[in-house]
C-alpha cells in the first residue's frame, strides 16, 4: 500500500513535469509566464492562509513594491537579472518583516485589517515615490541575460527560465511545510493557546512564517516585472490582494497545487472573459453581456462569491476528498490528517 | 493677517472644515462596520461598495424618477438597507457558524461584483449631481466663509451618530445587542427574535453607508469605484478607534479626518498616509485601539 503510495507520487510529478515542460504547445508561453508567476504568489500567499491561518489582506503591497524594485533594478540601474530577482525577493522580505511585526500583534479579522492598512500606506508610497513611476509605473523592463548565459528575450526561454524559478518557489513551500517548522505552524493554526502552552514562541513562529511568505511574493512579484516588463499600481492595489485570495480559494486553500490550479483558472478566465461575453450576448441578444471584458471584477465577484458559498474547498480540495471518499474507515480517517499533503504535483 | 506656522488663517479654517466633512464620513462609515462586527462578528468589507450604491441610487433618483434631494436622501438609505437585508437573509446567514475568514472573503467578492456591476452600467467616468437649492451658496460666519451644504454634511452625519450612538446605549436595546453577541442561544430562549436583530442590525449598518453616499455625492465624483478607496482609510480608523467601540469609531473618524486634512496643509505628500502612520503608532501602544476593550 505505502510503496504503491510513493510510485503514484513519483508518477504524479513525472506527469506534471511533462505536462508543464509541454505547455506552451498548447497554450501562449507568456500567458503561461504569467500565470506562473501569479501560481508562486498565491502559493506564497497560501502558506500562510491554508497552513498558518494569517489571512493577510495587504500581499498586493510586497507583489508590486518587489515588482518596481526589480524592475529599477533591471532598467534604471541595469543590474543583472539574478541580482535583480533576489532584490526583489529580499524587499518583500524587509517590508514583510516590518507588516509582519505590527500585523501579528492582533489575531483573526484585526490581523486581515491591519495587513489591509498598511498595504494601503504602501500603495499611497508609491503613488509619490520617485522611482516608480507615478501612475505610469515602470514601462519597457528589459529581459536581459540569465546568468550572463541565457538570452530571455525569447518567449519560450522566458517561459522555461520563469518555471524554472517558480518551481523552486513551490519546492520551497512544500519543503516548509513538512518540516518541523511547518507542523508547528499548523499547530498554531489549530490551536494557539496549546502550541503556546507547549513552550513555542508563538509570534516568532508567525513572523518568520510571514516574511517567508512575503520573500516569495517578492520573488514572484519581480520575476513578473522582468516577464512581462512593466511593473504598475494596479500590482500594488489592494484588489490585486483580493485577487490572490480568489485564486487561492478557488484552487484550494491549505493545498500544495490548489493555488496553481486557481491562479491558472482566473487568469484564463479573464484574458477570455470579453470572447465569452460577447458568446453570451450572441445567445441571449442581450448588448450587457459585451461589458463583461471591462467588467472583469464583476464576474470575479461573483465567483468569489460562489466560491465562499458553496465551494470552499476549491477544485483541489474538491479532488482531493472525492479521491479518499470512504472506500474503508481506514481511508477516510487517512484523508481527514493528511488533506493537505495529497496534492501531487 | 494673522498667521499659525506660516499658514494664513482663513485657509486653516477651510481646511478644517474639510476635514471635518471627511471626518463625517469616516465616521459613519466606522460606525456602521462598528454595529455590524459587533452583532454579526463579520467585517463589512462592502461597506466602500454600499456607500457607492448610496450615492448612484441618489444620482438614479434624481435622473431617472425625477425626485428631489430630500426624497432620496431618506430612499437611497432605505434603498442600500434593503440591498443589504437581501444579502444578508440569502446569503450571509450561512457563513456565521464557519470561520471568520469567509465572511471577510464573502464581502470582497460581494463589493468585487457591486462595484463591477455598476461599471457595466455606468462605465468609469464620474457622475455629478449638485446640492439641492436650499444649500447650495455660502454663509459668512465672520472668520470664514462656509460653504452651506459642508455645514450640512457635518450637522448631519454628526446628528446621525449622536442618534445612533444614543440609541446603542438604551438600556434595553444595547443589552439585547450585547446579549445577542455574547450568547445568542439563550437569548432567543428569552423570546428575543435574535436573527431577525441581526438582519435589521446589518440592514442598518450598511443604510449608514448609503446615507454617508448620498451626503457625499455632491462633494465627490459618483463613480463606481468611490467606495473602495474610502473603505480602507475607514478600516484604519476603525482600527485606532477599537472595533468594538461605537464612540471610538465616531470620534477617532471625525479626528482622523481633521487631522488628515491638516496634514494636507503643512506637509501635502504625507496627507494620505498619516492615518496609517497613525493606525501603525497606535497598534504599537494599544493594540486594542484607543477606545477598545481587548476582545
Amino acid at each position: 500500500m505505502r510503496a504503491a503510495t510513493v510510485v503514484n507520487r513519483r508518477n504524479g510529478y513525472l506527469l506534471a513535469a511533462a505536462l508543464l515542460l509541454a505547455a506552451p504547445l498548447v497554450f501562449y508561453p507568456l500567458l503561461l509566464t504569467k500565470v506562473y508567476c501569479f501560481a508562486l504568489f498565491a502559493c506564497a500567499f497560501n502558506l500562510l492562509i491554508g497552513f498558518a491561518g494569517l489571512v493577510s489582506f495587504g500581499h498586493a503591497a510586497f507583489f508590486g513594491g518587489a515588482g518596481y524594485v526589480g524592475g529599477y533594478a533591471l532598467a534604471t540601474l541595469g543590474w543583472p537579472v539574478e541580482l535583480a530577482l533576489a532584490a526583489g525577493t529580499l524587499t518583500g522580505a524587509a517590508m514583510g518583516y516590518v507588516v509582519g511585526l505590527l500585523a501579528i500583534r492582533r489575531k483573526g479579522v484585526y490581523f486581515s485589517m491591519v495587513t489591509l492598512a498598511l498595504a494601503q500606506m504602501c500603495y499611497f508610497f508609491y503613488l509619490q515615490a520617485p522611482f516608480t513611476g507615478g501612475e505610469d509605473g515602470l514601462q519597457g523592463i528589459p529581459r536581459g541575460r540569465l546568468l550572463g548565459l541565457v538570452d530571455l528575450s525569447d518567449d519560450l526561454v522566458l517561459y522555461y527560465a520563469v518555471l524554472a524559478i517558480v518551481a523552486a518557489g513551490y519546492a520551497l513551500i512544500v519543503r516548509t511545510i513538512h518540516s518541523p517548522f511547518g507542523q508547528v505552524l499548523k499547530a498554531i493554526r489549530e490551536n494557539e493557546a496549546r502550541a503556546v502552552s507547549l513552550g513555542y514562541d508563538v509570534a516568532r513562529y508567525k513572523l518568520l512564517a510571514f516574511v517567508l511568505s512575503t520573500a516569495l511574493t517578492g520573488l514572484a512579484g519581480a520575476t513578473k516585472a522582468l516577464a512581462l516588463g512593466f511593473a504598475t499600481l494596479t500590482d500594488a492595489h489592494w484588489a490585486m490582494s483580493g485577487m490572490v485570495i480568489l485564486m487561492t480559494l478557488i484552487g484550494g486553500m491549505g493545498t500544495f497545487v490548489g493555488p496553481v490550479v486557481g491562479a491558472f483558472v482566473i487568469l484564463l478566465l479573464e484574458s477570455k472573459l470579453d470572447e465569452i461575453g460577447d458568446f453570451l450576448a450572441e445567445l441571449t441578444g442581450i448588448d450587457w453581456f459585451h461589458a463583461f471584458g471591462t467588467s472583469v471584477t464583476m464576474v470575479l465577484g461573483l465567483v468569489f462569491m460562489v466560491c465562499v458559498l458553496a465551494f470552499r474547498r476549491g477544485l483541489v480540495g474538491e479532488w482531493i476528498r472525492w479521491r479518499a471518499r470512504p472506500r474503508g474507515k481506514a481511508a477516510g480517517a487517512a484523508a481527514a490528517g493528511g488533506a493537505a499533503g495529497a496534492g501531487n504535483g | 493677517m494673522m498667521e499659525i506656522f506660516g499658514v494664513p488663517l482663513p485657509v486653516l479654517w477651510a481646511q478644517l472644515l474639510l476635514g471635518l466633512v471627511n471626518g463625517s464620513f469616516y465616521a459613519m462609515m466606522s460606525l456602521g462596520l462598528a454595529i455590524i462586527f459587533g452583532l454579526l462578528n463579520v467585517i463589512n468589507l462592502s461597506h466602500g461598495a454600499l456607500y457607492m450604491l448610496g450615492a448612484f441610487f441618489t444620482w438614479m433618483g434624481l435622473n431617472y424618477l425625477g425626485l428631489n434631494y430630500w426624497a432620496m436622501l431618506v430612499l437611497a438609505p432605505l434603498a442600500v438597507a434593503l440591498v443589504g437585508v437581501v444579502v444578508e437573509r440569502t446569503m450571509l446567514r450561512h457563513l456565521y457558524r464557519l470561520d471568520h475568514m469567509y465572511g471577510l472573503l464573502f464581502m470582497i467578492g460581494l463589493s468585487h461584483f457591486l462595484e463591477g456591476l455598476m461599471r457595466s452600467f455606468y462605465g468609469v467616468s464620474g457622475k455629478s449631481y449638485s446640492a439641492p437649492a436650499a444649500l447650495s451658496g455660502a454663509t459668512d460666519l465672520g472668520f470664514m466663509i462656509m460653504p452651506n451644504y459642508r455645514g450640512w454634511v457635518v450637522a448631519a452625519s454628526l446628528a446621525m451618530c449622536l442618534l445612533t450612538w444614543f440609541v446603542s446605549e438604551r438600556p434595553r436595546l444595547g443589552a439585547y445587542l450585547r446579549a445577542g453577541t455574547e450568547n445568542p442561544k439563550l437569548v432567543e430562549a428569552f423570546g428575543i427574535n435574535v436573527p431577525r436583530m441581526v438582519t435589521l442590525t446589518y440592514g442598518f449598518g450598511v443604510a449608514l453607508a448609503g446615507l454617508a453616499g448620498v451626503l457625499a455625492a455632491p462633494v465627490v465624483q459618483v463613480t463606481p469605484m468611490m467606495g473602495a478607496n474610502l473603505i480602507v482609510v475607514v478600516f484604519a480608523v476603525v482600527v485606532i478607534g477599537g472595533l468594538n467601540s461605537i464612540l471610538g469609531a465616531i470620534v477617532a473618524g471625525l479626528v482622523l479626518g481633521v487631522v488628515e486634512s491638516l496634514a494636507g496643509v503643512y506637509y501635502p505628500e504625507a496627507s494620505a498616509t498619516v492615518v496609517f502612520v497613525i493606525m501603525a503608532i497606535v497598534l504599537m501602544l494599544r493594540p486594542a485601539g484607543l477606545f477598545g476593550r481587548e476582545a
